[in-house]
């Protein structure tokens, strides 16, 4: 009790340095919260975008560069594959599901994908879930110039039932390469939270048929999504494409390959992980510091409090109470950093590719990490404390000359 | 049963560019009865303030015996003495010694909750008896150097120690507020029945005392340095 009214009474004292060690030490927990969430959940939404695919099968290439470009719609294509190749993947006995998927062009940066009306009506983007077309739409028709826009694109597009665009040839958006065909929007697609959110989705033969597209590939298609009947099937399809002749690529199983992405990465997190360390050491050497500089001035104050009966040890106490208390105050903006971070964090993300963060999910280290930063806190204060601990009683009492 | 009783009490210093130590206080008696009130005068570094902090405790003896009531002080340690100084003795000092970040009701609190423990409606009303009932949550920048006195006395008897020890408590006041300040001293100690020991080098304040002892003449130390 007598110890919190000297730690308060302290701290509003010396509010200045208070607040610029509280806030370094938010910096340290936020980032270090931060750092450590992304990762963790990256990785994990990351893999779960596959849905229900369990393979991409695409022209001879990086697994990784087919996987981004046909599941994330990131990244160039790697090449074509002929769609007699795609129907005889699909008729597969091992495979229940295989769909095509044609790009090539794009409406002011977002991609458009050419596909098949079973991607709509057979596929899940999330497990257990199938894509679901907003009130008031409807799926694209093959063979017609109809396009269904997913929410994201559509909301950024400003893109709603019955508008008209026009394409844009490449995966990039060039305002000189426009294509002559005029598409009708019949749907948009309510938000699965995936990379399909930013795609406009139109009919396989559209896109493949394009004006100006080239006439001799015109059937090929860009890379064929493929869910098997049983998961052990894919060691056979996986012999039969890659190690047989080199015109293809079969990605499989989709998370070791999406693994490969994030050990291409580690070493961003690590240093940011330890730039975060950097800065708790930096913020803990400010407490230190700060409490310390104050003790000159403190050092009358400690003799009174003696004088009038406290022990040492009390006055110890109160030191490392006081470094623990701006720790303490330190993790609350912490906290709040971190949904700041998070925040940006997660719309950047959900901007570049669709895949949407979960800014609220609960995890450990939200805890971990403040308990860290508050013992590291209260073990800066223990320098001073000492000091304090040691200092004499008699001579502090004397009036200052 | 005696407030206070010393015996051949010693206390040195050890002191830059000398070998061994200083004595500064070398005292073979003094007693005080309970509720008591005696004057200490002596010059100026006669060992006056060093007496007073071995008696409460805040310096350690090197010889001797040291009484408050039946527990000897001199036989703890310094936790001991810390609890013993917080329970049975008020300090009031010179330069009053408040804590500048607290303010009047809060000095008087902080000095209780290190003793018998925080009496708010106790710490009130000895501040309304030094006559500052309305100044309860001023801070001591914000009152007179008679006012700071009077919370340090406020302070010194809250505990209701059975002792208190006053070091030149008039030496930064003007006389009005000496006389005044020391009248109150003297009352408090009574209505409170502790012991009073002041110091002091005033010929007014000494005067008022029954009972004068001359440090001067009482500790040898101090004889040695004059002679
Ligand atoms: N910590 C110390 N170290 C060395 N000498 C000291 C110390 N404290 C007091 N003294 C010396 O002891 C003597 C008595 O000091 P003090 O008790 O303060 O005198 P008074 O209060 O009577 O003026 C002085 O000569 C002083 O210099
Ligand atoms: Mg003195």
């Amino acid at each position: 009790m007598i110890l919190v009214l000297l730690v308060r009474r302290s701290l509003r004292q010396h509010l200045l340095s208070t607040l610029v060690t509280a806030l370094s030490l938010a910096l340290a927990g936020g980032l270090l919260m931060s750092v450590w969430v992304v990762k963790g959940q990256a990785r994990e939404t990351f893999t779960r975008q596959t849905g229900s695919w369990d393979a991409v099968l695409g022209a001879r290439g990086s697994k990784l560069q087919l996987v981004l470009n046909a599941i994330f719609h990131l990244e160039a294509s790697p090449g074509n594959v002929p769609f007699a190749d795609y129907q005889a993947i699909a008729t597969n006995r091992a495979v229940a599901l295989a769909v095509p998927i044609a790009v090539g062009d794009n409406f002011r940066g977002y991609r458009i994908v050419g596909t098949l009306t079973s991607l709509f009506s057979e596929a899940e983007p999330v497990p257990g879930r199938k894509f679901r077309v907003a009130m008031g739409g409807r799926v694209f028709e093959d063979g017609f110039r109809e396009a269904l826009v997913g929410s994201f694109a559509a909301r950024r597009l400003g893109l709603k039932v019955g508008d008209t665009f026009r394409p844009y040839h490449g995966l990039n958006f060039d305002p000189k390469a426009q294509h002559e065909d005029e598409y009708v929007v019949t749907g948009v697609l309510e938000p699965s939270n995936t990379p399909a959110d930013r795609v406009i989705w139109i009919p396989l033969a559209g896109l493949q048929n394009m004006s100006g597209h080239a006439a001799a590939t015109a059937s090929d298609v860009s890379a064929v999504l493929v869910k098997l009947k049983s998961p052990i099937v894919g060691q056979q399809l996986e012999m039969m494409y890659n190690r047989q002749g080199d015109r293809f690529t079969f990605a499989w199983p989709l998370g070791t390959t999406l693994a490969q992405l994030f050990d291409k990465m580690a070493w961003f997190d690590k240093v940011l992980e330890l730039v975060a360390y950097l800065v708790a050491l930096v913020a803990a050497g400010s407490v230190l510091a700060s409490i310390y500089n104050s003790m000159s001035a403190r050092r009358r104050d400690m003799a009174i409090l003696r004088a009038l009966g406290a022990r040492r040890f009390t006055v110890f106490a109160s030191i490392v109470l006081e470094a623990t208390s701006v720790a303490v105050l330190g993790m609350l903006g912490a906290w709040v950093l971190y949904l700041l971070i998070l925040t940006a964090v997660a719309s950047v993300i959900q901007t570049q590719t669709g895949v949407v963060l979960q800014v609220w999910a609960w995890n450990p280290v939200l805890l971990t990490a403040p308990a860290g930063l508050v013992l590291l806190g209260a073990l800066a204060g223990v320098v001073p404390a000492i000091k304090a601990y040691r200092n004499p009683v008699a001579e502090n009492l004397l009036p200052e000359s | 049963m005696d407030a206070l009783k010393i015996r051949n009490l010693k206390k040195g210093f050890s002191v830059p560019g000398q070998v061994g130590s200083l004595t500064v206080v070398d005292l073979p008696e003094l007693t005080l009865g309970a509720g008591e009130q005696a004057a200490l005068s002596g010059s100026s570094g006669s060992g006056k303030t060093t007496l007073l902090h071995l008696i409460a405790g805040i310096l350690p003896a090197e010889t001797g015996t040291i009484h408050l009531g039946n527990v000897e002080m001199t036989g703890l340690g310094e936790a001991g003495r810390d609890r013993l100084r917080a329970g049975t003795i008020g300090y009031i000092f010179q330069t009053f010694n408040l804590l500048q970040g607290f303010t009047c009701l809060e000095n008087v609190l902080l000095g209780m909750s290190f003793g018998k423990g925080a009496d708010r409606a106790y710490a009130m009303s000895l501040l309304g008896r030094v006559g500052l009932g309305d100044r309860l949550d001023y801070f001591p920048r914000q009152l007179s150097t008679g006012q700071q006195q009077r919370v340090a006395v406020a302070r010194a008897v809250a505990n209701r120690p059975h002792l208190v020890l006053a070091d030149e408590p008039t030496g930064n006041l003007d006389p009005e507020n000496a006389r005044q300040a020391l009248a109150l001293i003297r009352q408090i100690c009574t209505e409170s029945k502790a012991a009073l020991l002041l110091v002091s080098h005033d010929p007014l304040v000494l005067a008022g005392f029954d009972r004068v002892l001359s440090l001067s003449q009482l500790n040898r130390a101090a004889l040695k340095e004059v002679g």
